[in-house]
């Protein structure tokens, strides 16, 4: 973000905005405010469905909640129209929440499902509830005082919220909080391992998507000036939906350009306005199978340039000093007598380890003889039946795989997990996620810790980036890289918790011989700044040549235990592993 | 009172068990829901009434009309939302694709078709709008026959092996030597004959209506989701309990809580246990 150009886009969108009262005629404007209603709905909705990733599809039940409650507070209850918006955005928050629960346990399709199955419930108690909605008769919607009653002054103040809006999105999509999103996203379990809650920041971002949505109902109602259920249809839904997914996943600029675009679409021709649902349909296909990256990919000019093709990575430990200030502390990692089946296959047998910082512990064995598993039991992905571990004296709760951040345990992953749309520097900032001081509200609001919060992120990312030798690759989307570079962010990534155990799973595959080189010398300082590495690899001279300790596994137990020069040594390891 | 709740009740209730083995059929060969399962339910009612009523086709070629568009309709949906996004599924594109396309169906219908519910022709005459009415009990013989075919193709025939060898392990099918791709488009030609025989089943009951795609999609989605993916015992079961449930509640509380009540349940169940009632847990992959 910043610098001019990246501020053009806005500035023309404001200026224009501004420009529309005066140069275009009534019919104009009030479209013009149907569609900052519209975005004010999907600018919420955009951070739950493009950022977070989550399907909502129902999302015109909010609308519909929005617009009875500003309408009954009013009509009903003699309230300000004021009022009677905060009123709607907390019944939409509410709901929004209610609706984005069942996110928490199911995915994709199902979760689409329960969104459709909520819109369609909402309309028919709408329907039925006489008393209080009116039912298929209606109620008339709020009327603005002046000077927001004429249609210019309501054009005005729906701007001014869609502006609003539009601001307090694009601060949480630059926060800890939107890369997080992003992260849970496109790669969950690495979000896991870095101490992300999905459940607080998925009901906080529902939260607030449903009080915009609410907000967003409140002014539809004062622009329809009466409303009946049949004016909620699963149209609008699905307008929501798709400008979100033409726009771009993880964009501003791209959702709010499909919405306005899909707003004003059926209008160029009356024939259109029963074909527009069905265009919808159709560029949503299109942007399926054509261009996922939606109109953002489009305007994303600076990621088309080559990149340098001989680039090396050449880390820089000197600078792990800084990085790594704290060293490993006293503790230990320590399993003992662990035991994990998969169904009748024993992965882990009994198995004892000790992990201890400041030394580089190599785990080597065949395929299968347990070695992520391990890993995975120290990071608490699986859960052992039997067995304890422990870091110094306080156990490692089993299962509790988003705590171990907070422990201090990092760790790399077989096949790199990375959000590819996102830069670089961005992928290793979410390793610092955990570290940041400032609030959801905080950030959605740039009060100064979000400030200082952002400023302290990027500061140590690119320490970390100039580290593990990335730096002139910061801003490049993390999906061009090559795979020998992605290894190398995943350990940034990871460096950049300070952790006290840096976990890693076999970070030399895949590189070629100068690149296991430099690893293995990274690795070693890291080491020396008293963090202690697990490492599981299957090049047996990196492991011999960096390690402190080593351990053999095999089916699941150790096989042979001791420093380098005893496992080579070692006559079964020779035999069943080794070679030779 | 309690046999018209009981009619009425199986016999929607066969219709969503139908939309449910639907979307299991095209599950099982792509791995895929596909949103398309209830607009299939919707077309068979929309062509039948089109052929038989508006064109005078005769009811028995007008049925085999209609399941044929409906097979068709089927290998479409393949062809254009499910091939084309089978590479990258764990981004889960699919949901888009047949989203897309199931709007597509529907509002072509709209267009051309209607907004409003057609009447769907009176397809033997037995019955006066009792619960011995043939609109009550169709659905059930259409589901009954649905079932049995389907029993008798995957148990005793070599096709139908093959489609129970793919849907087990796609890959080792394919190194097998199995045509995985032709089984796919057959499974969802068979997925659209199965949906076209719901709502042409169901015509008299549900009428000629273009909404109905939507709201079968959800209803016929709860039995699958309860009994878990793939299980079309599950989804006969639960699509059947499912629909005695509904209109029960309908008669005892009112359509709109009848509504709320099944979504309540659907909601609390999947929550209990997101694979379903009957389905087994996935493994993560670390």
């Amino acid at each position: 973000m910043g610098g001019f150009r990246s501020l053009a886009p806005w500035a023309a969108i404001a200026g224009f905005a501004m420009l529309l009262p005066f140069a275009f005629n009534e019919f104009w404007v009030v479209i013009g405010t149907r569609a900052a209603i519209y975005w004010v709905l999907v600018a919420g909705l955009n951070l739950a469905v493009g950022f977070a990733g989550q399907l909502a599809i129902g999302y015109v039940a909010l609308l519909t909640l929005g617009s009875y409650t500003a309408s009954i507070l009013v009509q009903r209850y003699g309230l300000s129209p004021y009022v009677a918006l905060v009123g709607a955005a907390t019944v939409g928050a509410v709901s929004g929440v209610i609706v984005g629960l069942p996110a928490l346990r199911l995915r994709t399709f199902y979760f689409a499902m329960t969104t459709l199955g909520f819109a369609t419930i909402v309309t028919q108690v709408a329907l039925a509830w006489q008393s209080v909605t009116g039912g298929g008769i209606g109620l008339p919607g709020p009327e603005m005082p002046a000077p927001f009653d004429s249609t210019k002054g309501f054009y005005a103040f729906c701007m001014g919220l869609a502006g609003l809006c539009t601001w307090m999105s694009a601060n949480i999509a630059s926060s800890r909080f939107g890369r997080a999103l992003v992260a849970l996203r496109d790669a969950e379990v690495a979000a896991e391992a870095t101490g992300i809650s999905k459940t607080a920041l998925l009901m906080t971002v529902f939260l607030f998507a449903g009080a915009t949505g609410g907000v967003a109902g409140g002014l539809f109602a004062t622009l329809q000036s009466y409303i009946t259920p049949d004016a909620f249809t699963f149209d609008l839904s699905v307008l929501f939906f798709i400008a979100i997914l033409i726009g771009g996943r993880g964009s501003i600029l791209g959702p709010l350009l499909g919405t306005v675009i899909l707003t004003i679409l059926p209008e160029f021709a009356a024939p259109l306005v029963a074909w527009s649902t069905f265009l919808y349909a159709v560029l949503l296909l299109a942007i399926v199978l054509a261009m996922p990256g939606g109109i953002a990919a489009l305007l994303d000019f600076s990621n088309r340039k080559p990149l340098q093709s001989d680039r090396a990575i050449i880390p820089r430990p000197e600078l792990l000093a800084e990085l790594l200030p704290n060293g490993g502390g006293q503790d230990d990692i320590a399993l003992r007598g662990i035991v994990l089946a998969f169904g009748g296959v024993r992965a882990i047998d009994g198995l004892d380890l000790t992990v201890r910082p400041g030394e580089v512990h190599g785990l080597i064995g065949p395929n299968g003889s347990g070695k992520t598993t391990t890993l995975n039991v120290i990071c608490g992905f699986n859960v052992p039946e039997a067995g304890e571990a422990r870091l110094g004296a306080a156990p490692l709760p089993a299962g509790d795989s988003r705590g171990r951040a907070g422990m201090g345990i990092a760790r790399t992953f077989q096949t790199p997990r990375l959000v590819g749309e996102a830069s670089v520097l961005e992928n290793v900032m979410i390793g610092g996620t955990i570290s940041g001081q400032g609030s959801f509200v905080e950030s959605l609001l740039r009060l100064p810790r979000h400030g200082r919060d952002e400023a302290a992120l990027t500061a140590r990312a690119m320490l970390a980036l100039r580290a593990t030798g990335l730096e002139t690759l910061a801003h490049v989307r993390a999906d061009r890289l090559q795979h020998s570079e992605l290894r190398f962010m995943e350990i940034a990534r990871a460096a950049m918790l300070a952790p006290k155990f840096l976990l890693l799973d076999e970070p030399a595959a895949g590189l070629s011989p100068d690149e296991i080189g430099r690893l293995g010398v990274l690795i070693k300082a890291i080491a020396r700044q008293g963090t202690g590495v697990l490492l599981v690899e299957h090049h047996a001279d990196l492991i011999f040549d960096i390690c402190d300790q080593v351990t053999v596994l095999n089916l699941g137990r150790e096989l042979a235990a001791g420093t380098p020069a005893e496992i080579r040594a070692h006559k079964e390891v020779v035999s069943a592993y080794l070679g030779g | 009172m309690l046999s018209a709740i009981l009619a009425s009740g199986l016999a929607i209730g066969a219709v969503y068990a139908l939309i449910g083995v639907t979307y299991n059929v095209m599950f099982s060969a792509s791995r895929v829901m596909s949103f398309t399962a209830g607009q299939l339910g919707m077309l068979g009612g929309v062509l039948g009434s089109a052929f038989i009523l508006r064109m005078g086709v005769p009811i028995l070629p007008g049925l085999v009309l209609t399941l044929a568009t409906c097979a068709a309709i089927g290998v479409a949906t393949e062809i254009v939302a499910v091939r084309p996004v089978l590479n990258s599924l764990e981004q889960h594109l699919y949901v888009l694709s047949t989203l897309a396309f199931a709007l597509m169906i529907q509002q072509l219908v709209a267009i051309f078709w209607s907004t409003e519910p057609q009447p769907f022709p009176r397809l033997i005459g037995i019955g006066s709008g009792g619960p011995e009415d043939e609109k009550f009990w169709l659905p059930l013989v259409a589901c009954a026959a649905v079932v049995g075919c389907l029993e008798f193709l995957y148990r005793r025939t070599l096709v139908g092996r093959a489609f129970l060898a793919i849907a087990e392990d796609n890959f080792a099918a394919r190194a097998l030597g199995l045509p995985e791709r032709d089984l796919r488009m057959a499974s969802y030609a068979i997925a659209g004959a199965i949906g076209g025989v719901a709502g042409f089943a169901s015509g008299e009951m549900l009428l000629a209506f273009f909404a109905n795609g939507g709201i079968l999609n959800f209803y016929g989605f709860v039995p699958v989701a309860l009994g878990g993916l793939g299980n079309n015992r599950g989804a006969i079961v639960g699509g059947l309990a499912l629909g005695v449930f509904q209109q029960a509640a309908n008669f005892l509380v009112g359509g709109v809580f009848a509504g709320v009540a099944v979504f309540a349940v659907f909601i609390v169940v999947l929550l209990a246990a997101p694979q379903g009632l009957f389905g087994a847990a996935p493994a993560r992959r670390v």
